[in-house]
């Protein structure tokens, strides 16, 4: 325990707790009132955190604090309470936003300076009322993790949710989701919502949303105008540009986040997006995607969980895949190098892979383009060992699909054929042009 | 000049706010913090008011919200970074602004804070991109002695600087990022200042303290200073964007004056009977008795298919138009209030006058009904704009029947004051979590403590005492901010009497000729160098900085030489002595040593800034007197 805990607890003092220290500064005495603030995760905890009247923070030397008195404990402070839902609205179409973690909107106590998720119906209304014009929204939350903390379970976990809404009635389905994995999920869900008649949308936040440039906000909104269009698909749909003039939905399979921390991290690679959501419109920049219609959507949502993804470097170890091998994996992505290769001494550990049973797919660590492995020796090399060439799928969709297919077959052949088959338009059929870097 | 007024017995109540950039990198960020005016990129976003603990939303900042209200940004490749594009979570804080920081602390007499945790303070007006200022107390409870007695400084905190804003149209504000980001210190002091002239004797002891640290920026707008100024009676107004020290005794001296004159107007409106609510939102359509008018503006205006509307302002006749600062009267401060949306008002008191004729006056008086106290007040604009105008002007109308209104002002150069916006409420703020808290242990006090820079006022003294030279010298050295590479000068051997007649003297005389501010230190270095190595005389300095002032681009050696400035070596001085001799050599023979004088004359002719003067002198007496001896 650092000083700062063991002297609250000495104290009795909880966060929120309005009290008057006095601390010894030479030969002088300060006073300082204010409200106790949590100490924070990195401080070495010298020092004990208050919140003063003009709003400010300060760390007060604990060592020299010589008098503490509790002026007002924070027990004492009603709470806020919010409603869960709202009256629904005739003649709008109804759409159910899923939260896993982090937060969509926020509220912020400035007394003292705690940002609290606002995930009540209620509270949406306040932080975005732009949404409720567009459809009566439900929301609920499913489940609190961090993106990175995201696992398969949880994926169909998810998918079974959505797929509960969109039986229920809901004319579209937004999630709420963490961004460091949201293509992931997006992949899953492509590929474990079966007979898909709506749309299912995830979006996220680059920055938090108790900011008041957020860009939390605009995107759930054109998140909810996405899933009342006629788009029957797994779309992500995030900032276009770093400037708020309009979001892209991206196709779940062919999403990826590009930047650590631009709004407009989100791309569409090997593809292009299916609309721009402009604040008055939405303008589709194809019209190839699946249509909204009738009929119950199924979930699928059967995973092999050992799959693991491998990316290839100069100096890399056969070892590694041998690892793989041994603790009984059931499937391996690669990512190679340009078109899909990998060096030369590796080529025997692949092979080992494919005779023991374990499915090695290809794809490449360029991300843009397609693998092809006839171009070179090491890839037709690599070929006759049995891997799978991916095509121009993004090595996480794979990964994704890999899992689901090696749910669904352990037969090579089987699983060759589906991790080459089209489901979700992870596939392209031909390299466009206009799909790169843009 | 500020014993006008009798401050005490008006209870004069004066606190400063000084802000002043930190020469560093960005607070948040290493990008450098200096202003340019090519913009590379441009993007907009718009600004959320967030939600408070209580459900609420500001309502004003809601209202600007929905009215779509637009922020351009113009970035610069090398300046601005996606920290600054709030792009990117925060950087830092830069260590260096965080040290000076703590250094102004301790030359203020305050007691930095154990910890510095940095808030978010929100502030949704576009200027800061990510609708917050981070900001940070970094010391507390400081002072600063006057012969009036003591101020307080009750905080000095490390914010960041804002954008720059370089338009406002009406559904959008563009800014430039350049500036935002650059670390600002901000000191306020109590309200315990009660005479103008202390309020400039504690902005100069503070601007002073900052100065020490050679870690602040100079030059327009790295400095603002703003003075909240009452008096007993009348009301807190904050004046912001005071530039210069000398002006503030004036300003605040300005202000008294118009809180007294406000106060008057206030007693005369109570005698004549009028309350606020007398003064009703009625507003007339008095288009029609304008029809054939003379007056340029509205003609137009109506041309336009403007209107020109009237409101009746009950007892104010001969009021509107009473100056209350010199060349300013409070139809002046009604005209401001309006401004937002008009170019300018027409009342009572300035008519007939800009083309408006008595006749007119008349009408106008008779259709409001008019008593012989009542006034009233014209703006001439398309119709909703033309309402929303006259709406301010009853505000302020109402306002001076309760007094001196609370506000924000704006300091014009004259010294007078001008509406800016109403005070801002009380600041919200939460803690930046993307920064981690910064723990000052004791030893690091006790370290920048040990090593506190000399205040400014010190330095004069020790140059005085140490180097010998005049204290007007040393006074200008320091406040020019000469005194660093003085010392260094010094240090590498130069006479310290030279050093400072060169940085002073010939520096402030070439003022007037050329663009000084072009000569670098690098530049005065080099001349120097020069110096020291024997290769120009202490002559050429002149004309070396003339020249680099005006091409900045050249060195002084190249200026040297081709000026021909560079001296010569002994054997050529010795040649062109023996030249000067042999022309003379009659004259010589005739006079002996009487001829010293006028060989020394010509042959400075041809060596001046080329040869030492001493060596020239010692070189004629030494072959005049050969040739006597001969």
């Amino acid at each position: 325990m650092r000083k700062v805990e063991e002297f609250m607890k000495a104290h009795n003092l909880e966060v929120g707790d309005l009290i008057r220290v006095v601390k010894r500064e030479g030969e002088e005495r300060l006073t300082f009132e204010g409200i106790v603030m949590p100490p924070y995760e990195l401080s070495p905890g010298e020092t004990l955190t208050l919140k003063l009247d003009n709003g400010y923070n300060i760390g007060v030397l604990i060592e020299a604090i010589e008098k503490v008195e509790i002026i007002e404990k924070a027990s004492g402070r009603p709470k806020m309470e919010f409603r869960e839902v709202l009256p629904k609205r005739e003649g709008l179409p109804n759409v159910r936003v899923l939260g896993t973690g982090g937060t969509i909107a926020s509220r912020i106590d400035y007394k003292t300076g705690a940002v609290h998720p606002a995930f009540t119906a209620e509270e949406l209304a306040k932080a975005v009322p732009e949404i409720f014009e567009i459809a009566n929204i439900t929301p609920e939350l499913i489940m609190n993790i961090l993106s990175e903390d995201m696992r398969p379970e949880y994926w169909r976990r998810i998918a079974e949710e959505v797929s509960r809404a969109l039986n229920e009635g809901e004319d579209g389905v937004v999630i709420a989701h963490g961004t460091d994995t949201m293509g992931y999920t997006a992949a899953a869900l492509s590929f474990m919502l079966r007979g898909l008649t709506r749309p299912v949308v995830l979006v996220g936040a680059q920055r938090s949303s108790d900011r008041p440039s957020s860009d939390a906000a605009m995107n759930l909104t054109c998140a909810v105008k996405m899933a009342t269009s006629d788009v029957a698909e797994v779309m992500v749909v995030m900032h276009g540009e770093t400037s708020d003039t309009y979001c892209l939905a991206h196709r779940g399979t062919k999403v990826r986040k590009m930047h650590t921390s631009r709004r407009d991290a989100f791309r569409s690679i090997n593809d292009i997006p299916i609309a721009k959501i402009w604040k008055d419109r939405i303008e589709f920049l194809r019209n190839d995607y699946r249509k909204r219609g009738e009929g119950e959507v199924r979930v699928d949502g059967r995973m092999e969980e050992k799959v693991a993804i491998l990316k290839v470097y100069p100096g890399i170890s056969g070892e590694l895949l041998d690892f793989l091998v041994d603790r009984g994996y059931k499937g391996v992505v690669i990512e190679g190098t340009g078109l899909g290769h990998v060096p030369q001494s590796f080529i025997p550990h692949v092979q080992r892979a494919v005779e023991e049973g374990v499915s090695v797919c290809v794809t490449s660590q360029c991300l843009y383009g397609r693998v092809n492995l006839n171009v070179y020796s090491n890839g037709r090399k690599l070929l006759k060992a049995g891997v799978i060439p991916c095509e121009d799928m993004l090595p996480e969709t794979a990964y994704v699909k890999l899992m689901w297919v090696l749910g669904h077959t352990s037969d090579p052949e089987d699983v060759r054929q589906m991790m080459l088959k089209n489901y979700a338009g992870e596939i392209t059929p031909y390299t466009r042009f206009d799909t790169y870097l843009r | 000049m500020s014993d006008r007024f009798n401050y005490e017995e008006l209870g004069l109540k004066v606190g400063l706010e000084i802000h002043r950039q930190l020469d560093t990198k960005k607070l948040f960020s290493p990008a450098p913090s200096e202003l340019r005016e090519e913009v590379d990129f441009v993007f907009e976003r718009g600004l959320r008011p967030t939600m408070s603990e209580l459900g609420e939303i500001d309502p004003a900042a809601l209202e600007e919200f929905k009215k779509g209200k637009k922020y351009v940004y113009e970035g610069n490749y090398e300046l601005s970074d996606l920290v600054y594009m709030d792009e990117e979570p925060p950087r830092g804080p830069d260590r260096e602004a965080l040290g000076v920081s703590l250094q102004i602390a301790y030359l203020l007499n305050a007691k930095p804070v154990d910890e510095v945790h940095f808030m978010r303070k929100i502030v949704i007006d576009g200027s800061n991109v990510s609708g917050f200022q981070r900001t940070a107390i970094i010391a507390l409870d400081g002072r600063v002695d006057t012969p009036w007695g003591s101020v307080g400084i009750p905080t000095i905190c490390l914010e960041e600087d804002a954008c720059r804003i370089v338009e406002r149209k009406e559904k959008e504000v563009i800014y430039r990022l350049d500036r935002l980001g650059i670390p600002l210190v901000e000191i306020s002091t109590t309200p315990d200042i009660h005479h103008p002239e202390q309020a400039k004797v504690v902005a100069k002891y503070i601007g002073d303290a900052l100065r020490a640290t050679r870690k602040v920026k100079r030059g327009l707008g790295t400095i603002r200073q703003d003075l909240n100024v009452s008096i007993r009676g009348g009301a807190r107004v904050e004046i912001k964007g005071v530039q210069e020290l000398d002006m503030i005794p004036l300003i605040i001296e300005r202000e008294v004056e118009r809180q007294l004159n406000l106060l008057k107007i206030r007693d005369e409106l109570r005698e004549r009977g009028v309350k606020p609510e007398d003064i009703k939102e009625e507003i007339h359509d008095v288009t029609d008795v304008f029809q054939n008018t003379e007056s340029k503006i509205i003609a137009r205006t109506v041309k336009k298919g403007g209107r020109v509307l009237a409101v009746k302002i009950p007892k104010f006749r001969g009021l509107i138009g009473r100056e209350i600062q010199p060349g300013r009267r409070l139809g002046t401060e009604m005209a401001d209030r309006a401004k937002k949306y008009v170019r300018g008002i027409f009342h009572i008191d300035e008519l007939p006058n800009y083309g408006i004729s008595e006749g007119e006056v008349n009408a106008v008086v008779e259709k409001l009904g008019l008593g012989e106290e009542d006034a009233f007040v014209l703006v001439a604009a398309e119709e909703e704009t033309a309402k929303k105008a006259l709406l301010e002007v009853i505000q302020r109308a109402r306002e001076a029947i309760e007094g001196v209104p609370e506000e924000t002002r704006r300091a014009l150069p004259d010294g007078n004051t001008q509406y800016m916006r109403p005070l801002p409420g009380k600041a919200r703020m939460y803690p930046e979590t993307d920064i981690p808290s910064i723990y000052i242990p004791p030893e690091e006090k006790e370290r920048v403590k040990a090593s506190l820079p000399e205040l400014p006022q010190e330095r004069v003294e020790r140059f005085v005492r140490e180097y010998r030279i005049d204290r007007s010298l040393a006074e200008t050295l320091v406040n020019d901010e000469r005194d660093e590479l003085f010392e260094e000068l010094v240090g590498k051997g130069v006479k310290p009497s030279l050093v400072a007649s060169i940085l002073v003297v010939v520096l402030k005389g070439l003022k007037k000729e050329v663009p000084i501010e072009n000569l670098t230190e690098e530049h005065i270095r080099d001349a120097f160098d020069l110096y020291l190595n024997g290769k120009i005389a202490k002559e050429a300095f002149e004309e070396i900085f003339k020249e680099l002032a005006r091409h900045p681009e050249k060195t002084a050696k190249g200026v040297a030489e081709e000026k021909g400035l560079t001296l010569l070596g002994e054997e050529e001085v010795e040649r062109i002595i023996d030249e000067v001799i042999q022309e003379n050599i009659e004259v010589i023979k005739a006079k002996g040593m009487g001829a010293m004088g006028m060989i020394m004359g010509r042959a400075m002719a041809k060596l001046r800034g080329r040869a030492d003067g001493k060596l020239v002198s010692s070189l004629v007496r030494k072959k005049i007197q050969e040739l006597i001896t001969n």
